[in-house]
């Protein structure tokens, strides 16, 4: 019996110890969390940004990967316990956030010029600097094929990607509304600079849906941007939409033989954001400072295909980091790739997206 | 029936020539070795049948067995499929056919490895390494969280549950049904709705209610325990009642009449009977908290991230056969836990006279 | 106990003079003494498991009150908007509120315009009007920023200037709703209805229907994997409880090994099982009975969900049916047959109905389980594969409508505590084993 007193003493006084663990395990500092999208384009930042800035400051970051929306940046802000310090976004996300108050306000002023000493308010694109966000990165949602399984004639235009029976197999999209309600309507024969007026009718999203459904039973749908290049490396889609970066680095970087189709394109603006209450809030805004500034903007667009935010980063932009390519034709906003291009409509999305997202739901589950 | 008759019955050299022919016709070592496994087991179990047994009769039970082998084989075959798999030297999910040809370079540690090195800082690194391991390997870390939580959780649902157990298989308990399905409630209400319920109670409605958590329980290891301790208390209610079933209650007069006192009472006469409950109760909480995903999904920060967690958004993401690994490292332990659970069982049935052995 | 001392009758002595009963010890009624210690005995029981049900309704009750109550309860248009939240109350709907209240709106806008506090600022009320009124977010946002500007009136024709929306009388009806504090509009979402402009509920437009289909998908596929585990359990617990007991123990291990198995390496297992590289489709290619090219799509999908469910809850079916089927004995089949019924008769005239308390305790169960099911769906279901609480979920964790989240959980919570109350008188929650 001893024995069994024993163990039971021990189990409770395990429980105490813990208990006291678990109090001091909940309350110790930390580093500055820098959270992005992972993959390919979180390395493009590590390197552009978070290597240079550890060497400088001597501020270690804890680098975290998300799959986009405001979810858990809202989670932590009303909970009062915000673990993230600084968020890429994207710019409806960040006007979302931003009028809800979930994210700091920040003065443009304090952003250091560019190299070439024009003041920041000037040189970055027109559009990127928002009340409570500094864009870092154009970027585009684009559709791509393997070349070694779709050879002769191939897709040129966001039509082709849905036609199945010229090119039967499996299309993968990204899992919501967004963009995908574009690329049907595109797809559709709207030039892309109706887009939005058309997808503002009840009868331009019935367009679209209509559009999507013909190729529904032939989609994989994904949502984290590490996925699409896997998909068509694995052979489980012949096309995919997909983030330019993504794809441009599983090509230079990894050899695989994609192409990209610039047809359509959906560009779109990623922000840095400071969640209300960072515990690291000075640290973040350094960071902030540092990663925008010319240098470093040019330096991300050697990692990975994506515009810098700011004019004066672009005579910069050379060749990618470990390959003789040039970047500047791989960028978005490239002219050749501008002919039939959209730019995401934040406003549109901010307004929509709830019951777009909701239609999108009841008809993938129909 | 003998071994040496069975072989020399009907069924048998059917069963042969199936076999044989299956093999001829694949020409598979794998495919047949199944094949013999699902036809010839129930073969075996054919047993006695009485002698005035019809044909029909045989091919009837033949048919019957045949359906349960294949039904144990749903049971066991996915979890017994991950662990070859958990080997592949390449990074699929399935078998290769090198693996299949049982070409030693198609296996390979290196998943296991990868339990290892996955979120080190620097993997190849001599010096520092295990301090790295132990402080940055994603899973490790999962790991650690994951026993963390389910220890601490285990004692408070073990120690309470134990408690209301010994109450409520009194004889003059009241409310006894109410309290009961109350208290079982937590394994029949979906766990989506008590994650969400916690989050919203949680992490808004008792912020600045508990000294030291100002910010409510959410993302806290506090909160999770909290929340496992809770879903592990329906077992520990179940198992421990189920022990207490039969407890001769004129057990505890007789201690008190012999001039023992209550503690005494308690650990000389009601503990010995109970332990067994105890622990089969406490693993059975361990288990739950460790397996248990949705409260983590909900509660807790990637700070608190626990296997099953890691697991899920790895499931979620991007397959890599590191989750197998992992997942035969689990089904190891669950093989552990299950004959410990089961041995228990066997000495307190013994222990009350219920069964043989 | 001391409380039991605070309970003696006060009229003790006079009793006792009366009739002159049997007393105890110390004076007292024995009738009396009596009820005194099982009061005192069934307290004390009680006691025992207060902690515990203090626990519970702390850690669990309260968190799931705390869903309901969100679900009725949303105080943003109050928060927002205060003074215009009292002032449009008075607004008998009818043409366009009064230039007086449209005035206090505007000055209340521009208020919350500077606000940084969470749960006061426009974005939050423009995203509660987006939920009623979807596409009229930046109504809000827009009129908000410019609400600043307009000092003086007329404000209704202001605000007109700004956006042309604010001459629809549905806009003010629906900010006159959601400034009230409580709210039934997440319940008529998730029932798939909603507001008009007069304010009576109709029934939302049919491609914007989601919720209560899914339920009633949650429900059926619920029944059908409670019936495919029934079809599967029989025979097995049959053949276990009729087995010499060494021989069905060893075969309860493969039973209870899935059942101790983490639930995640279960999934993972069905995934590596089902996927189109995977080993059943490898085994359809061996046997020729499909082409390579030809795989079969089996996961990632409602079918890929039930397979895996019912493997899942199996064991939830296979324990009650064999604790039930173990109770009887053998000689009653005997008994039938020797009387001249046929094997089928026997069986469905004496062992069937025997088994009748496993299979309602097996199949509430499952069905109880499966209805709440969360992690499987999500990780397999793909598409067609999801069920209600991956929307519960959704909404918690991505689209962030939490009160439409509560009002789907309180939703389901309802349903399952039906069959669990139903559970309850069946089969007694007492009789819950495992192993």
């Amino acid at each position: 019996m001893k024995l069994k007193n024993m163990l039971l003493g021990t189990v409770f006084g395990a429980a105490v110890a813990f208990g006291a663990t678990a109090a001091m395990a909940d309350g110790h500092a930390k580093e500055l969390t820098v959270v992005s999208w992972g993959g390919a384009y979180t390395k493009s930042q590590v390197e552009a940004y978070h290597k240079p800035f550890i060497e400088e400051t001597g501020i270690q970051i804890k680098s975290e990967d998300y799959n986009g929306g405001i979810a858990e940046i809202k989670a932590q802000v009303e909970a009062g316990n915000v673990t993230w310090d600084i968020v890429d976004v994207e710019l409806s996300d960040a006007v979302r956030a931003c009028d809800e108050g979930l994210i700091e306000p920040l003065d443009p002023s304090i952003l250091p010029a560019g190299a070439d000493g024009t003041p920041a308010q000037e040189d970055f694109l027109e559009g990127t600097l928002h009340e409570c966000a500094v864009a870092n990165i154009v970027w585009s949602t684009i559709f791509s094929y393997d070349t070694t399984k779709i050879t002769g004639d191939v897709p040129t235009t966001m039509a082709d990607f849905f036609n199945t029976e010229k090119w039967p197999g499996k299309r993968g999209l990204r899992k919501g509304a967004k963009v995908n309600l574009e690329f049907a309507l595109i797809a559709d024969g709207v030039p892309a600079a109706e887009v939005y007026d058309v997808l503002a009718t009840p009868e331009g999203v019935d367009r679209a849906f209509a559009k999507l459904d013909t190729i529904k039973d032939d989609v994989v749908w994904w949502e984290a941007g590490a996925q699409p290049p896997q998909l068509l490396a694995d052979g489980e889609v012949l096309m995919t939409t997909a983030y330019n970066g993504r794809i441009f680095n599983a090509v230079a970087g990894e050899g695989k033989p994609f192409e990209i189709v610039w047809d359509g394109q959906v560009w779109d603006l990623d922000l840095w954001v400071i969640p209300k209450g960072a515990k690291n809030k000075e640290a973040a805004m350094e960071f902030l400072k540092f990663s925008t500034a010319t240098e470093q903007l040019a330096a991300q667009a050697s990692y990975i295909s994506y515009g810098p935010a700011r004019k004066s980063s672009a005579p910069l932009v050379g060749k990618f980091h470990n390959a003789d390519i040039d970047m500047g034709p791989q960028m978005p906003t490239a002219p050749e790739n501008l002919t039939n291009a959209v730019q995401n409509n934040f406003e549109f999305w901010a307004d929509n997206a709830d019951q777009l997202n909701e239609r999108f739901n009841a008809w993938l589950a129909g | 029936m003998k071994l040496s008759q069975r072989i020399q019955s009907n069924g048998f050299y059917v069963f042969a020539a199936a076999v044989v022919l299956f093999a001829l016709y694949t020409r598979s070592w794998a495919g047949t070795l199944g094949f013999a496994i699902i036809f010839g087991i129930p073969l075996f179990a054919m047993g006695e049948l009485p002698p005035y047994a019809t044909r029909a009769q045989k091919i009837g039970k033949y048919a019957y067995l045949t359906i349960c082998t294949m039904i144990f084989i749903f049971l066991v075959l996915p979890i017994l499929v991950i662990i070859p798999l958990s080997f592949n030297a390449e990074p699929y999910f399935s078998f290769t056919d090198g693996m299949l040809a049982l070409d030693s370079a198609a296996y390979s540690l290196r998943w296991y490895a990868d339990i290892f090195r996955f979120g080190m800082t620097a993997p190849d690194a001599i010096e520092g390494w295990w301090a790295d391991m132990w402080a940055n390997a994603t899973w490790i870390r999962a790991a650690r969280n994951s026993f963390f939580i389910a220890i601490v959780s285990t004692a408070l649902a073990t120690g309470f549950g134990t408690l209301a157990a010994l109450g409520l298989s009194r004889p003059e308990m009241p409310f006894r049904t109410a309290i009961t399905s109350l208290l079982i409630s937590p394994m029949i209400v979906p766990l989506v709705i008590t994650a969400t319920g916690m989050f919203f109670f949680y992490g808004g409605t008792m912020q600045g209610i508990i000294p030291g958590y100002e910010n409510g329980l959410a993302n806290t290891y506090l909160g999770l325990v909290l929340a496992h301790a809770t879903l592990g208390v329906p077992f520990v209610i179940i198992t421990v009642t189920a022990t207490l079933t039969g407890f001769d209650q004129s057990l505890i007069r007789a201690s008190q009449g012999l001039g023992a006192n209550g503690w005494t009472t308690f650990t000389k006469v009601i503990m010995p009977l109970i332990i067994p409950g105890m622990i089969s109760g406490a693993l059975f909480a361990f288990i739950t908290s460790l397996d248990e995903v949705v409260a983590v999904i909900f509660l807790a920060d990637v700070d608190q991230r626990t296997i099953p967690r890691q697991m899920f958004s790895g499931l979620r993401e991007q397959i890599s056969p590191t989750i197998l690994a992992v997942a035969t490292i689990l089904v190891i332990m669950s093989i552990l836990l299950l004959t410990t659970v089961e041995l228990l069982r066997r000495r307190s049935e013994r222990l009350r006279g219920l069964s043989p052995g | 106990m001391s409380d039991a001392t605070l309970d003696m009758p006060v009229g003790g002595t006079a009793q006792r003079a009366g009739n002159e009963p049997l007393v105890a010890a110390d004076g007292t009624p024995l009738k009396q003494k009596l009820a005194q210690t099982t009061r005192r005995m069934k307290l004390r029981a009680l006691m025992l498991t207060m902690p515990l049900v203090l626990f519970v309704l702390i850690a669990f009750v309260a968190p799931i009150g705390d869903m309901l109550f969100r679900s009725l309860y949303n105080p943003t248009g109050s928060n927002v908007v205060p003074a215009f939240a009292e002032a449009i109350q008075q607004w008998d709907g009818q043409d366009l509120p009064s230039e007086e209240t449209v005035k206090i709106f505007v000055e209340d806008l521009a208020k919350a315009r500077r606000s940084r506090e969470i749960g006061r600022t426009v974005g939050n009320l423009a995203t509660r009007l987006n939920y009623e009124l979807p596409g009229y977010r930046s109504l809000v946002t827009k009129t908000a920023r410019r609400a600043a500007r307009i000092t003086e009136g007329p404000y209704k024709e202001a605000l007109f200037a700004i956006d042309k929306r604010w001459e629809e009388r549905i806009v003010w009806t629906t900010l006159q709703r959601i400034t009230k504090d409580y709210t039934l509009a997440f319940y008529l979402a998730a029932t798939d209805r909603k507001y008009d402009a007069d304010g009576s509920i109709v029934q939302a437009d049919e491609l914007y229907r989601i919720y209560v289909p899914i339920l009633w998908k949650t429900i059926w596929v619920s029944a059908l994997i409670t019936a495919l585990c029934f079809i599967i359990a029989y025979p097995v617990s049959y053949l276990l409880s009729t087995l010499p007991l060494r021989i069905s123990n060893l075969l309860m291990i493969l039973v209870l090994l899935p059942f101790w198995t983490s639930l995640l390496v279960r999934t993972s297992a069905w995934i590596a099982m089902l996927q189109t590289e995977g080993v059943v489709n490898n085994i359809f290619v061996y046997l020729g009975i499909i082409t390579d090219e030809s795989r079969i799509q089996m996961i990632y999908n409602l079918q890929g969900t039930i397979i895996a469910m019912v493997h899942i809850l199996l064991p939830f079916m296979i324990l009650p049916l064999y604790s039930v089927m173990k109770t009887i004995p053998p000689s009653y089949m005997r008994a039938a047959r020797s009387m001249g019924a046929s094997g089928t008769y026997a069986f469905m005239r004496v062992y069937f109905p025997q088994t009748v308390p496993g299979i309602a305790a097996g199949t509430l169960l499952v069905f109880i389980l499966a209805i709440g099911y969360y992690i499987t769906p999500a990780l397999v279901g793909g598409n067609d594969g999801l069920l209600i609480s991956n929307l519960i979920a959704d909404h918690i964790k991505k689209t962030l409508n939490w009160s439409l989240g509560a009002a789907l959980g309180t939703i389901l919570l309802v349903v399952v505590l039906v069959f669990y109350w139903l559970y309850n008188k069946l089969v007694g929650v007492d009789n819950l084993k495992f192993g």
